[in-house]
């Protein structure tokens, strides 16, 4: 009976160092101490040996429980150990998350590009292909397939920049590209060009240097109603708002009937009112004679607008100088 | 072009305002705004006579004037102006009047004299910008009367900017008529009738010109007294159209202009000598203009010219020597039609501008002549009296400006509605076009002399649209005919590059196209440029050939704003002469980069300075899926540091330049740390291999780090195409991982590492394979470069 009460005392004090254990290293030592080949319990289990078989495997069947107790005892406590050892050191590789991101700061495009972007996405999904050609160009192209001969008084509405020792200039406008296209190409003709253009013009609302989407619709059937439609459809979307558009009859040498095409805007700190926004009209049948399209059997519409005038009116900049100052303070902005 | 509101409303009145009546004309396409004839009217100034003035007692310059101002008793007014003087006419204003600007008049003392008021100018009045002395008025007016109703005042100004083919409306009668014909009302021209000749002879006129000049009509009026003065009434018409009174044949002539748009001249018949003559001015020939400047004309101008040479350049001005004076009795006067391209191309080469050369490059009607030469024979007779000699024509009025076929369906097809068949002519009608059915939805259209400007079918179809209204024609929702289009997918758009740079931290810029060509001469010596004849300023002369120049300026720019750092780029055409005598266009992409490595932030320290290598890193990943067909050679730029400076090629052609801006160019940019450049043909950087992907290999790759003892001038370059070459087929990947320079090597030697990468796509390698393939590579490197394996 004495070893039952050993065993019993054992079983307890065992329990109670477990609990008490430190760390690993202790644990590790009470269970070198318990259960190693020294250990109490097992010194215990070597004396079942000497006993008589009925007592043999009370005690034996007792021993061994106490083992396992202390064995599953044990493995607990060194769970509880290593996961507070971890917690710790977790705890002290701890980060301030409110500290910025390291790394590149985000560039940005201009916003005349992403203007763009905007006006060539809406017209590319009506059926707008974009198109590109050359910014310094001949008069042929700039001027007389558009209808706009030597003398006509509105070359003096374009100001035109000259090379030097040569006849070529800076196109006015981006029309030459539907020019060079409408001589490539027959009819169904769907395009816009955006681009460069220049003319001799420079104060608070003018820039030598600015940009234009022009487009062409050439099918067999087209008229003012068609232009009308797309063009609303058009600003409604790039505003992202119903807009109230009004056409003008207007006259440009390259259309026939021409419009103005003004908006109903309310400037910062205004009144609504018109604004004139863009020209337009109807393809002059000289147009389509000068590059080889038959105006009888074709029509067309064609527009033109002023890039940096829309991007005026969609992000409220009332300067064009800023566009091309290029200060990063303004062009940060466009992130 | 500014037009009087009771002046047009005498032609034809609508009884809607004068906001009403604009907004009407701008819906019809002439840009037009309704404006008060000033914001600051006089109030409560009267015209009066000044019965005497006499020296003031005690100052020289001031006189003591008794004026006449309509009330029983003269007044007594002290005024200092140079032409007060007894028997004319002028505005007082008398104590309680209230002048522009505010202020109000009372009785005063000048001097020890009292004065009831005072005597005004008419920049005092705010009738003028300029000029001295008191108002002249008509000697016929009222003393008493108020000066707002003597001057008509009461009225309001059409300010119209007028689009290059409606030249027609560039008068009354040519806004009235349209007025006219947008409200659907008679018109009231003033009678014209011919004037009675007398017996005086007529004048030679020889046209040697037809087609310069289709139409003359001229004749002399005699007798016309020398000191008759222009009518108040004439006077502020005039006045209101910014045109200043001079003398009254020549306010005759302007007020013609601008009541018929006609332009006249009148010459003075003693300064003529011979027959007038319409002719091609000679080479050489000179002539002195009414604005002073001398010509010399060339064989292209048109000119009226008598036997003594030329008197006015045709439609343009007149000159000095034949002009009307204070002493003129006898007057030639002239209305003609004249050619607009000669016209045109006259004013353009000798830069004169004027409201004749305005109107005949517009285009002038060609019948209109002989009806202004009699309305202003009528006026110079009402105003300065004389007889009339007989007029003088050559050449013909055509009857009509056209005749133009008009089909119904064309409409339609233009405008993309309906428009009733009966209606058309109905519209055109009111313009004064007769129109004449031809067959079933077919008219002859016959255009009046005065809308020379429609020409073609196009023409009347947009008249038709504009009577109907642009706002009654409904929109028409899509019928496309396209074609479709898709980009090829091995040509990247400009737009995804864009993209590329922006996500590193690149700042887009758009600069001008041209640049300075001092600066460009330093970026980019001895590249010949395109230069602009008409620059808007020196800086702004050359077409650039390079992006770096705007970079480099915007660089300047923002450093002067405090920036610190920057990564810039931009996309666009360069430009260059072609060899053919045109130009070739280049579209480039451009970057600049200045500053530290990153931005400024916590836990980076120490800063580095941006380097090439971290540039190079931005371009191979533009590059993208491209990267193996570009390489960086050793390249010399003169805008370029000597030692860091690459040269970028694609499938072994010139594509850019990488490099660190020359140090001797630092300072004179007034830039001062290191700045890397880059540009990039932008269509050298679109193109990428459509994908192919190979198989996943399936079985593990060996990997062996070598570093290499290398003489300095051996390049990563050459020593890794040496490695891949040894390397054989197993050798899939050669990487540079390190770059040694110090103690343990010999001098002008460095160490570079490089990791190989084994693989074979069907088996796991074994030792022996990949030792026999490194083996092989470090015999090759110290066979060809003189490099050893270290350690």
């Amino acid at each position: 009976m004495n070893l039952e009460l050993e065993l019993d005392q054992l079983s307890g004090t065992a329990a109670e160092k477990i609990d008490a254990a430190a760390d690993a290293r202790a644990l590790e030592q009470l269970r070198v101490e318990l259960l190693g080949k020294k250990g109490s319990v097992t010194e215990l289990l070597k004396q079942l040996g000497g006993m008589a078989p009925d007592q043999r495997k009370a005690f034996g069947e007792k021993v061994n429980r106490v083992k396992q107790d202390l064995s599953d005892r044990l493995e607990r406590k060194s769970t509880t150990l290593s996961e507070a050892e971890l917690a710790r050191k977790l705890a002290s590789q701890t980060i301030d998350v409110t500290l910025p991101g390291r790394g590149e700061a985000p560039g940005a495009l201009h916003p005349v590009t992403r203007t763009i972007r905007r006006i060539e996405s809406i017209f590319n999904s009506m059926g707008f292909e974009s198109v590109q050609g050359p910014e310094i160009e001949d008069d042929w192209h700039n001027f007389q397939a558009l209808n706009i001969p030597e003398s006509h008084p509105a070359r003096a509405m374009q100001d035109t920049f000259y090379v030097l020792d040569g006849s070529r200039l800076l196109r006015t406008h981006t029309s030459p590209v539907q020019i060079r296209t409408m001589k490539r190409r027959q009819p169904p003709i769907r395009i816009i060009c955006p681009g460069r253009v220049y003319r001799v013009d420079f104060d608070r609302t003018h820039s030598p240097m600015f940009h234009q989407v022009e487009g062409l619709y050439v099918a067999e059937n087209v008229g003012l109603a068609d232009l009308k439609h797309d063009l609303q459809q058009f600003l409604s979307l790039f505003f992202e708002r119903p807009v109230e558009a009004l056409f003008r009859p207007s006259y440009f040498p390259f259309v026939e009937p021409g419009a103005d095409v003004h908006m109903r805007w309310a400037l910062p700190g205004q009144e609504p009112r018109w604004l004139e926004l863009l020209g337009c009209g109807v393809v002059h049948p000289n147009v389509l004679d000068a590059v080889g399209i038959d105006p009888e059997r074709y029509t067309g519409y064609a527009f033109g607008m002023g890039v940096e005038r829309l991007a005026m009116l969609r992000y409220g900049v009332d300067d064009l100088r800023l566009f091309f100052n290029n200060d990063l303070r303004f062009l940060e902005q466009f992130r | 072009m500014k037009i009087s509101e009771n002046w047009l409303r005498e032609w034809v009145n609508p009884p809607v305002s004068a906001t009403a009546l604009a907004e009407k004309l701008n819906m019809a396409g002439l840009e037009c705004e309704a404006e008060p004839l000033s914001t600051d009217l006089p109030e409560g100034v009267v015209v009066a006579r000044i019965l005497s003035a006499a020296p003031h007692p005690q100052a020289d310059r001031l006189r003591v004037c008794e004026v006449d101002a309509g009330g029983n008793q003269p007044l007594t007014i002290v005024c200092g102006a140079a032409n007060a003087r007894a028997g004319i006419m002028v505005p007082a204003a008398l104590p309680g009047a209230r002048l522009p600007g505010g202020k109000v008049i009372d009785k005063a003392v000048l001097r020890g004299v009292e004065s009831s008021g005072m005597l005004c100018s008419a920049v005092e009045l705010g009738l003028s910008d300029k000029g001295e002395g008191l108002l002249e008025l008509d000697a016929t007016a009222s003393p008493g009367e108020l000066l707002e109703k003597h001057l008509g005042l009461e009225d309001r100004l059409f300010n119209l900017e007028l689009t290059p083919n409606r030249g027609d409306c560039l008068s009354v009668s040519g806004l009235a008529r349209e007025v006219a014909a947008l409200y659907s009302m008679p018109l009231k021209p003033p009678a014209i009738r011919p004037a009675v000749v007398s017996g005086l002879p007529g004048k030679d006129v020889i046209v040697e010109d037809a087609q310069g000049c289709p139409h003359y009509v001229g004749r002399v009026v005699a007798g016309l007294n020398p000191k008759a003065r222009t009518p108040d009434w004439m006077r502020e018409r005039l006045r209101r159209s910014g045109i200043r009174a001079i003398h009254p044949v020549v306010d005759i002539t302007n007020y013609v202009l601008l009541e018929l748009g006609q332009p006249m001249h009148g010459f003075d018949c003693a300064q003529l000598a011979g027959a007038v003559r319409v002719r091609r001015a000679r080479a050489g020939e000179k002539l002195a203009l009414l604005n002073e400047q001398t010509l010399s004309l060339v064989p292209a101008d048109l000119v009226i010219a008598d036997n003594s040479g030329p008197l006015v350049l045709a439609g343009v001005m007149g000159g000095t020597a034949s002009g009307v004076t204070d002493t003129t009795t006898e007057i030639f006067l002239e209305a003609a039609c004249f050619d607009p391209e000669t016209v045109a191309a006259s004013g353009r080469r000798h830069k004169v501008l004027s409201d004749s050369r305005h109107r005949f490059e517009r285009g002038v009607d060609p019948a209109l002549q002989r009806r202004a030469l009699e309305r202003a024979t009528a006026l110079v007779k009402q105003i300065c009296g004389g007889e009339a000699g007989p007029v003088v024509e050559v050449g013909r009025a055509p009857q009509y400006a056209a005749t133009i076929r008009l089909r119904h369906p064309r409409i339609e097809r233009l405008l993309g509605c309906q428009i009733p068949a009966l209606e058309v002519p109905e519209l055109l009608a009111r313009l004064g076009l007769e129109t004449q059915a031809e067959a079933a939805g077919t008219w002859r259209v016959r255009v009046p002399t005065h809308r020379y400007d429609l020409r073609i079918e196009a023409d009347l179809v947009e008249e038709v649209g504009r009577l109907y209204g642009y706002e009654r024609i409904a929109p028409r929702a899509y019928a496309v005919s396209l074609t479709p289009f898709a980009a090829p997918e091995t040509q990247l758009p400009i737009d995804s590059l864009r993209d590329s740079l922006v996500a590193r931290g690149y700042q887009e810029v758009v600069t001008y196209s041209f640049v300075d060509p001092r600066l460009q001469a330093q970026l980019n010596p001895g590249v010949a440029a395109v230069n602009l004849d008409n620059p808007i300023a020196e800086t702004m002369a050359a077409m650039r050939t390079s992006l770096w120049s705007g970079l480099v300026a915007t660089w300047q720019y923002n450093r002067q704003r405090q920036q610190k750092r920057a990564r810039l780029f931009e996309c666009g055409a360069c430009y260059a002469p072609a060899d053919d005598g045109g130009t070739r266009e280049t579209l480039r992409l451009g970057g600049l980069a200045a500053g530290n490595a990153l931005p400024e932030q916590w836990g980076s320290k120490p800063e580095r300075i941006v380097d090439y290598y971290d540039i190079k890193a931005d371009l191979s990943a533009l590059f993208g899926s491209a990267l193996d067909r570009f390489a960086f050679e050793r390249g010399s730029h003169p805008a370029l540091h000597p030692g860091r400076c690459a040269r970028i090629l694609r499938d072994g052609n010139p594509a850019g330049w990488l490099g660190e801006l020359h140090p001797r160019l630092v300072e004179p940019l007034d830039l001062s740390e290191p700045v890397i450049l880059f540009e990039l043909d932008a269509d050298a950087a679109r193109g990428v291999p459509l994908p192919a992907p190979a198989p996943i290999p399936e079985y593990p790759y060996s990997r062996r780090d070598l570093a290499f003892e290398l003489p300095e001038a051996v390049t990563a370059e050459e020593l890794v195409t040496v490695v891949r070459n040894a390397g054989g087929a197993l050798l899939k990947t050669v990487l540079p991982f390190d770059l040694y320079r110090g103690p343990g090597l010999p001098e002008g030697f460095k160490s570079m590492a490089l990791g190989l990468i084994f693989q074979e796509h069907s088996r796991t390698l074994n030792i022996q394979e990949v030792e026999a393939a490194v083996g092989d590579v470090t015999a090759a490197v110290l066979a060809k470069l003189g490099a050893s394996v270290r350690g």
